[in-house]
């Protein structure tokens, strides 16, 4: 349980984009399994998915801007044997067409995977009606779905794989662009089980996606003030790595997670939901509070919406004066 | 009537005879729009689909969805009588437990190949199986069975753009054109569906959807001619609940109570019209 898995020392913004990392694994899955579709909204060049349509022109399916019928269209698709890839901005993955993911895709048992670009505040300058605050919640709720939120580019390349091969609904919630590098190629990588990225005592810190590098970020901060901080990235989402929040809350007895989503239903949600029955202990959340989405450059949205490290280390902080 | 079609007539009889007799043991359902498809439904499984009822996932099978999902009683009853499964489990149609659910679920319910019940999902699930047979050079032929009402889900004009965009000239998508929907007259605007499907670059049939001798022949030509470029599109003139005595009484007659009484009414009406030559509805033919 207290294995670490190997993080870089200095934590850069990657060389590599999500999507080209994506878009990469995604070829290479192909290349071996021609069973492999991508299903196309009409954001193939966003989603940096071209270039998968070039190399394999008959296992790209462009079917315009009608994301409805191309998700059930996809279930058709995966109960004829195949695996299809469906992606779209987050939103567009998942709210626009819930119904069509829950009941074409999870009720109907047709394990498409559904890749939302563009998480949380990094929609940046797409503004509100672009940006998925609440896209996990909804996922999570579908029974039996994966949901995942990678870090970065070594996280996604180590996961696609695993996401191919799975019978349900996966949903895989990533940014299209650059992030800061969190993981050190050989780190490993199983759906439904957390990393350990550092270890620590007084308090743990559980987060996905990019508020990985903040929670990192708050723990260094932390230990200048001789708070020891154990860092876990839970980019599996559901199924919860239960065992992990156990033992997190047993050895330290306060925990922080931290999301580049609403508050309400994923990340802080699940573990709320897993303490409270099973073993009370503080928590605060950090994430997006009961707000929509508005335009900015993505450090301006993580001031707005208390995202920061900063956040994280006051969080932390009120999290340890409530153990008993 | 044309006597090589008598065998159609009598699945037809039997496929309404049948869901009349699963509903009323539940107490009420679907009646309306599970008696104007009984007569399309017996062509399909009495003559032009081809499936293996002891192998229903046999790959060259040709696929059937039922889009307008809750007229799945109507399928249940043609599929036990196509041997699909045995006839006393209609007898169980929405009970806990059941493998017979009111909407379709592909997971429970041996010929069933797509889960419906949200309108409008069940065509683009087709454009799925269609697009797949594409992808693995395979000939057979996906069906889709829609209601008039559902036409009005957008998802449906996207499934249609899709397909024609992607030329899906296998499939084939039957509207069950009956002229009402839950609430009452099926809300449509001016222009017809023959104008509307052919604008959107399908091509178009429209056939008296109780008359298995025209839609027989018809089905027959779509399939064995399956590959001019264009998705088909077959309209199915009906009446909603149509010959069913009591639903053709009623008005509003989408979802209605059942009772034994009802049910033996109906089911001799059936047989009496089936005797005296005459289609649903009580038009001679």
């Amino acid at each position: 349980m207290s294995e670490l898995t190997k993080i870089l020392d200095q934590r850069v913004e990657d060389k590599v984009a999500m999507r080209d990392a994506y878009c990469d694994s995604l070829i290479e899955l192909a290349e071996k399994d021609k069973r492999i579709l991508a299903i196309e909204v009409d954001v193939a060049n966003s989603m940096g998915t071209n270039r998968f349509a070039s190399k394999f022109p008959s296992q790209s399916i462009a079917c315009g801007i009608q994301e409805a019928n191309a998700l059930s269209m996809a279930s058709g698709l995966s109960k004829e044997g195949f695996i299809p890839f469906f992606h779209a901005f987050g939103i567009f993955a998942t709210r626009r067409v819930f119904d069509q993911a829950f009941l074409s895709c999870g009720y109907a048992k047709a394990p498409v995977k559904i890749i939302g670009g563009d998480a949380g505040v990094t929609a940046s300058a797409n503004g509100g009606t672009h940006m998925p605050l609440e896209d996990m919640a909804l996922m999570r709720s579908i029974p039996d779905a994966i949901v995942i939120e990678p870090a970065d580019t070594v996280t996604i390349r180590a996961l696609l794989p695993q996401i191919a091969q799975a019978d349900v609904v996966c949903y895989v919630r990533s940014c299209r662009k650059q992030v800061i590098r969190i993981y050190d190629d050989s780190a490993q990588f199983k759906i439904g089980k957390a990393n350990i990225l550092r270890e620590g005592k007084d308090a743990s810190i559980f987060a996905c996606g990019i508020m990985v590098h903040e929670a990192l970020t708050a723990a260094e901060t932390l230990e200048k003030e001789g708070i020891s901080v154990r860092v876990v990235d839970f980019f599996t989402v559901k199924p919860l790595d239960n065992e992990m929040v156990h033992d997190s809350a047993a050895k330290t007895g306060a925990i922080v997670t931290a999301e580049n989503h609403s508050v309400t239903g994923a990340l802080g949600s699940a573990v709320a939901e897993y303490l409270s029955e099973n073993i009370p202990t503080p928590l605060e959340r950090i994430g997006v509070r009961d707000s929509y989405g508005e335009v900015g450059d993505v450090p301006y949205l993580m001031k707005r919406f208390d995202l920061t490290a900063d956040d994280i280390v006051k969080s932390v902080k009120k999290a340890i004066a409530r153990k008993k | 009537m044309k006597p090589e079609f008598n065998d159609l007539r009598r699945l037809a009889a039997d496929v309404r005879i049948n869901t009349i007799r699963s509903l009323e043991k539940f107490g009420s359902g679907h009646i309306g729009g599970t008696m104007s498809i009984a007569d399309i439904l017996s062509v399909l499984y009495g003559r032009v689909l081809r499936y293996k009822a002891d192998d229903p996932n046999w790959e060259d099978r040709d696929r059937f969805v039922m889009s307008k999902g809750h007229c799945g009683p109507a399928q249940y009853a043609v599929l036990a009588l196509s041997g699909f499964f045995p006839k006393d489990w209609l007898n169980t149609l929405n009970r806990g437990g059941t493998r017979l659910p009111s909407h379709c679920d592909n997971n429970k319910t041996p010929g069933i190949d797509a889960s419906t019940g949200s309108l409008g999902q069940g065509v683009s699930v087709a454009c799925g199986f269609a697009q797949g047979a594409v992808l693995k050079g395979k000939k057979h032929i996906t069906y889709a069975l829609l209601g008039d009402g559902e036409l009005q889900e957008g998802q449906v004009w996207e499934a249609v753009q899709f397909a024609v965009a992607q030329k899906l000239d296998r499939l084939v998508m039957l509207v069950d054109d009956n002229g009402k929907q839950l609430d009452g007259p099926t809300i449509s605007g001016e222009i017809s569906l023959v104008e509307k499907f052919s604008s959107f670059g399908c091509e178009v049939y429209t056939v008296n959807g109780h008359d298995v001798a025209e839609m027989a022949p018809l089905l027959e030509k779509i399939r064995d001619g399956a590959g001019g470029g264009k998705p088909v599109v077959v309209i199915l003139k009906t009446t909603k609940g149509g010959g069913c005595i009591f639903s053709e009484e009623k008005e509003l007659n989408h979802h209605m109570p059942v009772s034994a009484q009802d049910a033996t009414r109906a089911v001799n009406e059936i047989e009496r019209r089936l005797a005296a030559g005459l289609l649903p509805g009580g038009e001679s033919q």
